[in-house]
This record gives C-alpha cells, structure tokens and sequence, in this order.
C-alpha cells in the first residue's frame, strides 16, 4: 500500500465515517420504532441530535472533564485512522482501550453518583470486550501471518471467515456490548427511563455530549470495520460481501436489541468471557493444530 | 574493569558497616546518602566505561580467587548458622532444615566432590549491564528515599517501634552488594552464595517491625527462599557429579546442544532446578505468598523487593537460561506458570483496596508476564522480557515511594481514600499518575512487550502452550486494564477532604522526581535503547540479528507516545478558556448544594460515598487464591516429574 493510498483511505474515514454511521443509526432508530409499532423519527434525526447539542449552553460540573472528552474523541479517530490505513491491527486495539481511559476519568472526574455507577459498569463491560479484541487481532495474524492490516487484506485469496468462523461468532457477540445495545446496555443505553440515568455519559451536556457521540460513531465505524475485515479478499469485488456482511450483523444488532431485556453485569461478564472462550478458543486451537 | 567489579560488589558490603555503627541521625544520614551517590556513579561509570570499550563479553576473575572464595564458603556457613539460631529462636526449627541440607551440600560437593576446572568465576556482558544500572539507580535511588521515609516512620507515625533505622539502612547496602554480586556471577558457588544472601537479607527487612505477623510473614519469606535456593544447590551438584562444572554457561551451553534431542533429559535438569528456584524468588504462583506478605515491612524495603532487587534476581536468571528452555519442557512449565500467574494475580488485584496489595498483586502479575516471556525462549520474548525488567523497576519504585508518601502524609494508602488526590496533593497524584500509565498504558513499555509477547506466544511451537498463553495473555491484559483505570479514576476530581500539609520531605520528592524524568525519558529513548543495548543483548545470547519490531510500528508507537501526552495537553490548554457555567453534579434533586452530600431519607444531609467496584464474589481472594495456587503447584509437580523422572 503507497502512502497515498493510506492517507486517502484515512480521509475517507474521517469524513466519511460520521457521516455513514449517523446515517446508519438513523435507520437504526426507525426499524427499531418499526420493530415496536411506532413511526419513529426522520432518519436524519442523528444529526440533529447533534447539532442541537452542540449548540446548547456549556453546563458541567468539573470543567477538566472537556478536554479529556476531546482526547477521548482524538484517540478515537486515531485508532481510525491506523486502521483505516491499514496499520498494524494489534496496536489499534490497545489505541482503542486507550482512548477508552479517557473516557473513563472524563466521568469520574465529576464526582457523580450517577455517573460513577456508569463508569465502573463501563470498566467491566471494557473488562468484558477486550479479551475478544485481542484475540480478533491473534485470529488474524493465525490466519494471515501478520498483524499489517494492508497485509492482511492483500494476502487474502478467500474470505478469513473461512478460517476464524469461531472467531467471528466471539466478535459478534461482543459488538452487541459494544453498541451498547439491549441486553448489555448496561454502562449507557439509547433508550430514555433508565434507572441510572445515562450512566457513563450522566454528566456530560451540550458539547461534551456531542462528542461523546460523534466519538461513538467513529468507534463503531472501527469496529465495522473489522467485521467487513473477515470478507474482504484481495479480489475488489468482495468490497460488495463485505459490506453486505456488515449490513446483515448491523442488522443483527438491532434485532438482539429489541428483542432481548437488560442482564446484569455479572451475567455479562460471564457471557461474555464464555463466549470468548468456547468460540475463539476452540477456533484458536484449531488453527494452531492445522499450522503445526 | 576487573578493580571497578570489585568495587561494585565489595564497596556496598563495607559501606553497610558506617550506617550499622553510627547512631547520629543526621551524621548516618549523611553517610547513606553518600553511599548512594557512590553507588549511582560508580554503576553509571563502570557501564559506561564497558559500554564505550565496544560492549565486549568479558570473563575474569576478582583479584585474590582464592580469598574470595574462602569468604564465600566462610559466608555460606555463617548464613546457615545464622537461620538456623534464627529459626529456632522464634520457635520454627524445621526452616532450618532447608539450610542446613542444601549449605552442607554444596560446602560438601566442594571439599569431597571431584576436582573441577578453574574457570573465571565473574562475567560481564549486556544482560548484566542492564541489571547494573537498574541496581546501581533505582536501588540507590530508594536507599535515598528510605532516609526521609524511615525518619517519619519512626517520629510521626509509628512511636511505639524501636527504632532500627540503623540496621535496616545496613540492610539496604547489603542487597546492593548481593545483587551486584549475582548479576556478575558466572560460578554457580559465587550465585547461591549472593542468592541466599539476598533471602536472608529479605527476611530480616521484612522481619523489621518485629510484631508477630511480620515475624510470621518474614519466615514465610524466608521458607520459600530457601526452597528456591534448594534448586541452585541441586543444579550445581547436578553439574559437579554428571558434567563437572559449575559454570552457569557451560551448564546452559550443554543443554542447548542436547536439550533438543529429546532422550536427553539429564541436561535439561540443572536447568530445570535454576528455572525452578528462579520462580520462588520471582514470587510465581505457588510461592506468590512471600512477596504479599512483605508488605508488613516499611515501604522503602516493599519498594526495593520489588523493584530493584530480590524478585529481579529471579527474572535475571530466567532471562540468563531462557535460550536453554526454548521448545522443551522446562520452558512450557515457565511459560505457563508466568502466564498463569499473569493472569491470576492481575484478578486478585481486582479484589484488593489496600493501594500497597494492589501494587503486590501487579508486581506478581507483571512479573508473571515476563516469566512467560522468557519460557517462550525466543528473541522477541527476551526482547520484551528486558524491556518489562527495566520498565517495571522504574515505575514500580516510583510506585512504592508515592503510596509511601500518600500513607505518611493522609494516613492512609486504601485506594478508596484517596479520592480527589489530584485536588488536594497535585504532586503527589501526578507521580501516581505516572507510576500508574508507565504500568500498562499505550504506548508506555507494557504495551510494546505485550506486542512482542503474543506475537512470540502466537509462533510457539507447542499447540497447547501457545493457545494457552495467547488466551492468557489476552484475558490478563482485560483485568489488568481493569484495575489500574479504576485505581486511577479514584485519584481524578473532586475531593471530598480540605487541603492540608504535605508531610513528604524532600529528599523522597527528589527520588520520586527523578524516576518519573528517567520514566520520560525511558519511554522516549526506547528505539535507542531497543537498537543500541537489545540488540546486542539478543545477538549475544542467540547470535542472530533481527528486528524485533518493524520501523512502521516503532513510528506508530512513537506516534501513539506523542499522542499520549501531547492530546491530553493541547486540549487542555484549547478548553481551558472556554467558558462554561458551573452546575452540581446530578443526584435525583437531592443535592445539599455541593457534590459530596445529599438529602437521606430522613431530611438530614448525608455524605456520599463513592465506592469503586471490588467484585469479590467474582474475583475474591477467598475465592481464587487456593485454586490458584494448586493449579500452580499441580503444573510445577507434572513436569518437575518429566524432567526428573526423564534424566535418570
């Protein structure tokens, strides 16, 4: 991959990314009202949604909470942009769980009941997710060879879901988390009478909100990303599988979401890690044993 | 060179006699400071001298070999009478079995055994280079901390101790000299000899207090030592009676030729003894118990075990045999332990409030990590083992000091107080903050081994091993992630407690202070160090040259570096004149007008409590300890078995 390849391909994703995942949430909302008989919102609501926020009176209660919001977003779109550029896989997922730190001290920096009950749900579902990151990374360079995600796409003849079924099963499981969809909402939801208010985001208004959101898409875009990872080939024309692969998992997505009711931490942790093992795991070892 | 080793090794040991005798605060002060500086200028310049003489292996003995090694068994004899009158002292004679046996096998080897070969008794090359500078620096710098810490120790906060300062000052200049000695020693004789040193040294300090858990704390310590040094004595019977050596790299250099061939199994057993013996004094799951329980002693010795010294002595030999353990049994035995104990530790550490068990527990677990490293056995793995090494000393001293400080100056070093610390003692919080970044951030020295690490772990040969590391490291990295970002979100935002007088005197800032620049400047040198002391460092042990880590990924990580702390700082300043309208943070309307009371159930204002999560029905130490450590036992056993029961 030239350079200019790369810096084209992470211009795409800056600008495009919000674009398409605003877009996407948007369709979201509407087959999820669909999906509970209601005509539910334009799906340019998301955008919206945030401009309103952006324009709102600048309300906190610790104002150090601002600038870690921003680094929070500016790792976020790091890690995008090194894997959009076809970086090494490995280093965007510890970028991610870096950028995830920011998050994390930006809403325990106020002090909050509320929002420290978010954050430590947070933790545990950052605790629940990152085993399966990792190993979505070690899937790869199994397969692959390498962590070099230009390699990765090059290298590829057939499809990867050809050899990491187990690990595509884990990835998919964990994303429902990380969408932060119904059951495991639990940090944060998209959906209002929440008992802990909006968790993690409690204190955040305005702005600080907007960010968060705009960070969101950016993060989901990675994490889409990596699923369409699993079809592509070096053949351009499986652009086309990967991104009806992603369709259908995003889909998926919405689906769990509406038809599933909110667990409790310790279940998902345990889900989560279970899934993890038994999925990935088995995959792994498999994999090991056929590389010798 | 041959006249600076010796000064290296000797000096600290006579140097410990000046605070032993002298009883004048200020006057003993002055003189440990002394020794310090000495001893930082001294390892500085022997390395560098070493260093710019072309980094050449050298092999040579001190001046007068046969004195020394009269000094040796004198000194070996003595230790053994000293646990001995000890253990029997406090009423646990049986520990004195342990010395007894295995002194009066190696004394006995000596005089009885076959005639052996003179070799050069010391060795000096890069992986000892390494360990010089961090003894000389990061123990010097703790001995300078240890004078201000242990003064407040004894005139504020603990009137009831008798005042020991004296000895324990002694101590510290004695693990230097023991810890200078081993790192140089390529005998096996001269290593038990420092090893056991070392342990006994570990005991008394842990010992200090001389209440009855710290007694009872210390033995324990001093049991699994000395089982540890039960293994160095074994392998060098075992190199005397079937090799006739006791050169550690004649011992290595046989087993690499013959440790692949399978039948031969009797060269892998030294190893397999200096492998096991490595693991109890690197605190490894089952013998983790040692280390959690040293904490009962003052922080600056909690500080020195487990960063400089003692637990390091372990990593080193690890890292010293780890080409002999590559693909065989011993090394699946390491490799799975250190990544078990990886795992298991940084779980535990979960569970724990007490800032210095939290800090017990990720030594262990880190430690863990770089055990696994180097029983992979692969260039990578050493590649990240040292730079784990290096960084863990550093960040982990600077650790130890600030909870030491935090406790002397509020009182107390639970997590859950200290909340706000940033508030309240900004500089004291920004070290935690540094301390706690340079343990696992992006892009700080733990995440650049653990690329290496899976990457090494993913290429093993053995299909069990390596889907069992790949999984534990992948797991482990999960919690430990976990409980580092909790203990760091409790130190951010408001506190709840007024400001009041920082307590910490200045020579502990001075320490701490120069960790953190020599942090920095760790995480900014890191290419230099990896092209200018690892390579050599891995040709000389496996004689090839390769680059660990591509030029891409070493610019990304130096990218990630910047953005670490260079995002963080230039959104500071953006928002910083942004104008915002201070608000009370959100509790349901029941706010009494600021962030820390609410209205109860009663009318009353009430004080909020903000706990972090412990999960202790999950990860509890009630729950996981003793699984843990049968697991771990259960492991050692199987394959101590295979490779006993293989050799003869």
């Amino acid at each position: 991959m030239t350079i200019q390849t790369r810096v084209i391909f992470a211009i795409c994703y800056l600008i495009l990314c919000p674009f398409i995942i605003g877009l996407l949430d948007g369709f979201d909302r509407k087959i999820s009202a669909r999906m509970q008989g209601r005509r539910g919102p334009s799906v340019l609501q998301p955008f919206f949604d945030l401009k309103k926020l952006f324009e709102k009176e600048f309300l906190t209660a610790n104002k150090a909470q601002l600038f870690m919001i921003r680094s929070y977003l500016c790792f976020i779109v790091l890690s995008g942009i090194l894997f959009f550029a076809g970086f090494d896989i490995l280093l965007v997922v510890f970028s991610l769980s870096t950028a995830a730190m920011f998050l994390i001290l930006a809403s325990t920096s106020t002090h909050s009941p509320y929002s420290a009950q978010g954050t430590h749900r947070e933790l545990v579902q950052i605790m629940s997710c990152e085993p399966m990151e990792l190993l979505v990374a070690v899937g790869f360079y199994l397969a692959a060879e390498t962590f070099n995600i230009s390699d990765i796409v090059a290298g590829a003849s057939s499809p990867y879901i050809m050899y990491l079924p187990g690990f595509f099963v884990g990835f998919v499981f964990i994303l429902t988390i990380k969408f932060r969809k119904s059951p495991f909402d639990i940090a944060t939801s998209h959906h209002a009478h929440q008992e802990v208010i909006k968790g993690v985001t409690s204190e955040m208004v305005g702005k600080e909100y907007a960010m968060v959101t705009l960070a969101e898409w950016y993060e989901n875009g990675i994490l889409l990303g990596i699923v369409g990872l699993f079809f592509l080939t070096s053949n351009i024309l499986s652009v086309i599988g990967a991104v009806a692969a992603i369709l259908v998992v995003w889909f998926l997505e919405i689906l769990i979401d509406n038809t599933s009711a909110r667990v409790k931490w310790q279940l998902m942790l345990k889900l989560a890690w279970g899934v993890t093992i038994i999925a990935a795991g088995m995959n792994l070892f498999l994999l090991e044993i056929i590389r010798g | 060179m041959e006249m600076l080793v010796t000064a290296l090794i000797c000096l600290p040991f006579l140097w410990a006699i000046l605070p032993a005798v002298i009883h004048n605060s200020k006057c003993r002060a002055f003189f440990v400071y002394l020794g310090c500086g000495i001893v930082i200028v001294l390892s500085v310049f022997t390395a560098v001298q070493w260093y710019l003489a072309g980094g050449q292996t050298l092999n040579f003995d001190l001046p007068h070999r046969e004195a020394f090694d009269g000094v040796i068994l004198f000194g070996d004899l003595f230790l053994m009478c000293l646990i001995t009158y000890l253990s029997f002292k406090y009423k646990k004679g049986v520990i004195s079995l342990l010395a007894i046996v295995q002194t009066l096998l190696v004394a006995g080897l000596e005089f009885f055994g076959p005639e052996l070969e003179e070799l050069p008794a010391l060795r000096f090359d890069w992986l000892t280079l390494v360990m010089i500078l961090i003894i000389g620096v990061v123990g010097s710098l703790i001995g300078i901390y240890a004078v201000g810490y242990m003064h407040g120790y004894h005139i504020h906060h603990h009137k009831e101790l008798t005042d020991r300062r004296s000895f324990f000052l002694a101590m510290i200049f004695v693990f230097f000299g023991a810890m200078f000695g081993l790192v140089f020693s390529q005998s096996l004789i001269w290593m038990y000899f420092f090893w056991e040193i070392t342990s006994v040294t570990s005991f008394l300090l842990i010992g200090y207090t001389r209440s009855e858990e710290a007694i009872n704390n210390s033995f324990k310590a001093l049991w699994m030592n000395l089982l540890g040094g039960c293994g160095i004595a074994a392998a060098i019977a075992v190199g005397i009676l079937a090799f006739n050596t006791v050169n550690l790299y004649d011992i290595i250099n046989l087993a690499i030729e013959h440790g692949t061939s399978g039948h031969t199994l009797i060269f892998l057993l030294p190893i397999a003894c200096l492998a096991f013996a490595a693991l109890t004094k690197s605190a490894q799951f089952p013998f983790s118990g040692w280390l959690l329980g040293a904490m009962v002693a003052p922080t600056p010795s909690s500080a020195l075990l487990h960063s400089a010294t003692m637990v390091k002595a372990g990593v080193y030999l690890l890292i010293r045999i780890s080409a002999a353990m590559a693909d065989n049994y011993v090394g699946n035995m390491v490799a799975l332990i250190g990544g078990f104990t990886f795992l298991a530790a940084s779980c535990l550490a979960i569970s724990v409030s007490d800032g210095k068990k939290v800090l017990a527990y990720s030594t262990i677990s880190n430690l863990g990590l770089i055990v696994a490293c180097t029983g992979c056995g692969y260039e990578e793995t050493i590649w990240a083992a040292v730079f784990l090494v290096i960084f863990h000393a550093v960040s982990k001293s600077m650790l130890f000091q600030c909870v030491g400080a935090i406790e002397n100056t509020t009182g107390s070093r639970d997590v859950e107080d200290m909340q706000g610390l940033m508030a309240i003692f900004p500089k004291l919080a920004i070290i935690l903050m540094i301390g706690i970044a340079g343990m696992f951030l992006a892009p700080f020295g733990m995440l650049i081994s653990k690329w290496a690490a899976l990457k090494a772990f993913i290429d093993t040969s053995s299909v069990y091993v390596s889907s069992l590391m790949v999984l534990f490291i992948c797991f482990g990295s999960a919690t430990t992630m976990f409980y580092w970002t909790k203990w760091m979100s409790k130190i951010l935002g408001a506190s709840p407690r007024e400001k009041s007088r920082d307590l910490t005197k200045k020579n502990e800032y001075i320490s701490m202070f120069f960790h953190a620049i020599m942090m920095v400047a760790l995480i900014l040198g890191f290419p230099w160090l990896s092209e200018h002391i690892l390579k050599p460092l891995s040709e000389d042990m496996f004689g090839v040259v390769k680059q660990v880590i591509s030029y891409q990924n070493i610019i990304i990580m130096i990218v990630l570096l910047v953005g670490v702390f260079v995002i963080p700082c230039i959104n500071y300043l953006m928002t910083k004149g942004s104008k915002a309208k201070q608000v009370i943070t959100y509790m349901g309307g029941a706010n009494v007008g600021d962030n820390f009371n609410f209205v109860s159930a009663t009318g009353d204002p009430k004080e909020m409590h903000i706990a972090n999560f412990y999960m202790e029905d999950i990860m509890g130490e009630k729950k996981l300890f003793t699984p843990a450590i049968m697991i771990s036992t259960f492991i050692i056993i199987v394959y101590m078995i295979i490779v006993v029961g293989g050799a003869f």
